[in-house]
């Protein structure tokens, strides 16, 4: 069974964020240290196991951007994804997350795997968009924030449990399908050192748009500017001892904030 | 009418609009000088339910009563919406940030080939475009988006923006339109109800009390929850004791769990990593109380307290108690 991993490079939580001098529309890429989106991890992870537990299949993972991504692909490779592909066009530099979702089904229509993972969002732009959009594209069933799966010893179909407020809804889904890795699914592994040995003999195969048969124009939606954001008060530390600090601090929240 | 805004539907399962459409339907009217309308798929839908959507401003709703929509399946949901869409030809489509509605709204896009800001925290109409304005990078940044072209797309956090004040006089007309609606391949084979906290719902709460590491352990959670119930607010945790586990993941907020934006946000034992404030550094109020006078979530408080938090709770739910019987 051949599953693809769509995985997105974005910087470290820990990174301190700058809007560029030159450009307020884009953030200064100076210093900061990029890894594969948390959600993507266990996306990736969830892949890997399904084929280990399948003893057969093959595990591609794709990603969109710049140079760099090759790292992103790299770390996808030492955990254990087989082959990799890198959609590397500056024509796709602007892309919107609908850009993204349709470069990305372009490969899957060549790929033609059996199951697509992907994160639930990417932590830089927190849009969540991307997986929902691709399986719109395709035209292929779908499910969301899934924090566990099983697929049936055939091959031909899934089931998983997707959070909603309030519960967990388990759906059968026919194959093929997109689904998005909520946290929760599992816990993704470490490279080994083997691992990483390994993923520098891998392939990651560079496609542009035109390979794909696409021809990607104006974005849907762009960023107008990037601002920081507005300061927030000074704040108060209310000091004293604790009945009385107490006593002060619901006083305040009734009169000053009026939050209670 | 066309040139509307319409906003989807939440509903509650039951038959009536969640709270949060008071706000999605306040903001759109804002926006639209008062061009609105609700768009309610549902299986369900309650004569009091309409009433109330057109008490908060929609001037048409559109029932679309079926037992196929539920539960919401996006194959299902989509090519509806797509198909209405394109006869109307609304200017916006609103939802509220939901499971839910974040696919959905993305689904249509899609269908639509228009452009989506997800969780939107602000909005305007420049000339005649909008701007939404939306956090990113783990909320360090905000980002000013504009549509290519209309519809513009947007999912609104909860909490946000400003509720319309329901008009009792106020009524929607209500158009029921006849759709073809897709056969389902997704088969509901369980639904599992998460066991119920009595407290609300954690990105709805007005009030949010969080727990992080400083709980020292699960059993510490009643005092939060015994809080909860005095003031009417949703517990969360903090990553640290999600992974810790001592809390199910549901209850996580922060980058990896849930964003929330209460009007008023209490942290006890929480030291504000980066990953936290991601998912509550909108908060209109933030008290923070930890024995670590240097944890960063003092930075962001509008109210700190440096002291035992197993002091504070109990102390603080008893001020609680007493301030709101006498008011």
């Amino acid at each position: 069974m051949k599953i693809v991993v769509a995985v997105k490079q974005v910087p470290d939580t820990a990174t301190q964020v700058k809007i560029s001098g030159g450009d307020p529309k884009a953030i200064d890429t100076a210093g900061i240290t990029w890894i594969v989106s948390p959600y993507d991890e266990f996306a990736i992870e969830e892949a890997l196991r399904i084929k280990e537990k399948r003893g057969q299949g093959e595990v591609v993972a794709v990603s969109l951007g710049p140079d760099r991504v090759k790292e992103a692909l790299r770390s996808a490779l030492a955990m254990g994804c087989d082959r990799a592909i890198h959609i590397n066009d500056p024509a796709l530099a602007s892309a919107d997350t609908l850009m993204t979702a349709q470069a990305l089904a372009a490969v899957i229509k060549q790929e033609q795997p059996a199951l697509v993972i992907c994160g639930r969002q990417a932590i830089d732009d927190d849009m969540g968009a991307v997986a929902a959009q691709v399986a719109e594209l395709l035209g292929w069933p779908a499910a969301s924030w899934i924090m566990e799966e099983a697929v049936d010893g055939d091959g031909k179909t899934i089931r998983i449990g997707r959070q909603v407020e309030g519960g967990l809804e388990v759906f059968e889904l026919p194959l093929p399908a997109v689904v998005s890795a909520q946290k929760g699914l599992n816990e993704p592994r470490y490279p080994t050192l083997k691992g990483i040995m390994g993923a520098k003999k891998k392939e990651i195969k560079d496609v542009k748009a035109a390979e794909l048969g696409i021809t990607p124009g104006a974005p849907q939606l762009a960023v107008k500017n990037l601002e920081a954001l507005p300061p927030r008060p000074p704040g108060r530390v209310i000091s004293g001892e604790v009945k009385d600090a107490v006593k002060e601090l619901v006083r305040a929240l009734r009169e000053e904030a009026k939050a209670i | 009418m066309a040139n509307a805004f319409w906003c989807i539907v939440e509903d509650d399962r039951k038959g009536s609009p969640k709270k949060v459409m008071a706000e999605v339907l306040g903001e759109a009217g804002r926006l639209s000088g008062g061009n609105v309308e609700a768009v309610w798929l549902t299986d369900k839908a309650g004569d009091d339910g309409v009433k109330q959507l057109g008490a908060w401003g929609a001037t048409k709703v559109w029932v679309l009563e079926n037992a196929a929509f539920a539960p919401y399946r996006g194959e299902v949901w989509t090519p509806v919406l797509t198909e209405l869409a394109k006869q109307h030809s609304p200017k916006a489509i609103f939802a509220p940030v939901t499971s839910k509605m974040r696919e959905l709204a993305a689904r249509l896009a899609a269908r639509l080939g228009a452009g989506l800001s997800a969780d939107s925290v602000g909005m305007a109409m420049e000339g005649d475009q909008l701007v939404a304005t939306r956090p990113v990078y783990a909320g360090k940044l905000l980002a000013r988006m504009t549509w290519a072209k209309t519809p513009w797309i947007a999912t609104l956090r909860p909490n946000v923006f400003k509720p319309a004040d329901a008009q009792a006089g106020k009524s929607a007309a209500v158009e029921k339109p006849t759709v073809s609606i897709p056969a389902a391949t997704m088969k509901l084979v369980e639904r599992r109800e998460e066991t119920s906290t009595g407290l609300p719902e954690l990105t709805e709460a007005e009030i949010v009390i969080s727990g992080g590491r400083g709980m020292k352990g699960p059993e510490n959670y009643v005092i939060l929850e015994d809080m909860g119930k005095v003031i009417g607010a949703a517990v969360g945790a903090s990553r640290a004791a999600v992974d810790a586990g001592w809390r199910p993941h549901r209850f996580q907020i922060g980058q990896t769990g849930r964003t929330i934006s209460p009007k008023l946000y209490l942290g006890f034992g929480v030291s504000g990593a980066i990953q936290h404030l991601a998912g509550m550094r909108t908060s209109k109020v933030i008290v923070a109380v930890n024995k670590d006078p240097d944890a960063p979530i003092f930075k962001i408080a509008d109210y700190g307290i440096v002291a035992d938090l197993f002091e504070v709770v109990p102390a603080l739910t008893d001020e609680f108690k007493k301030l709101l019987e006498k008011s």
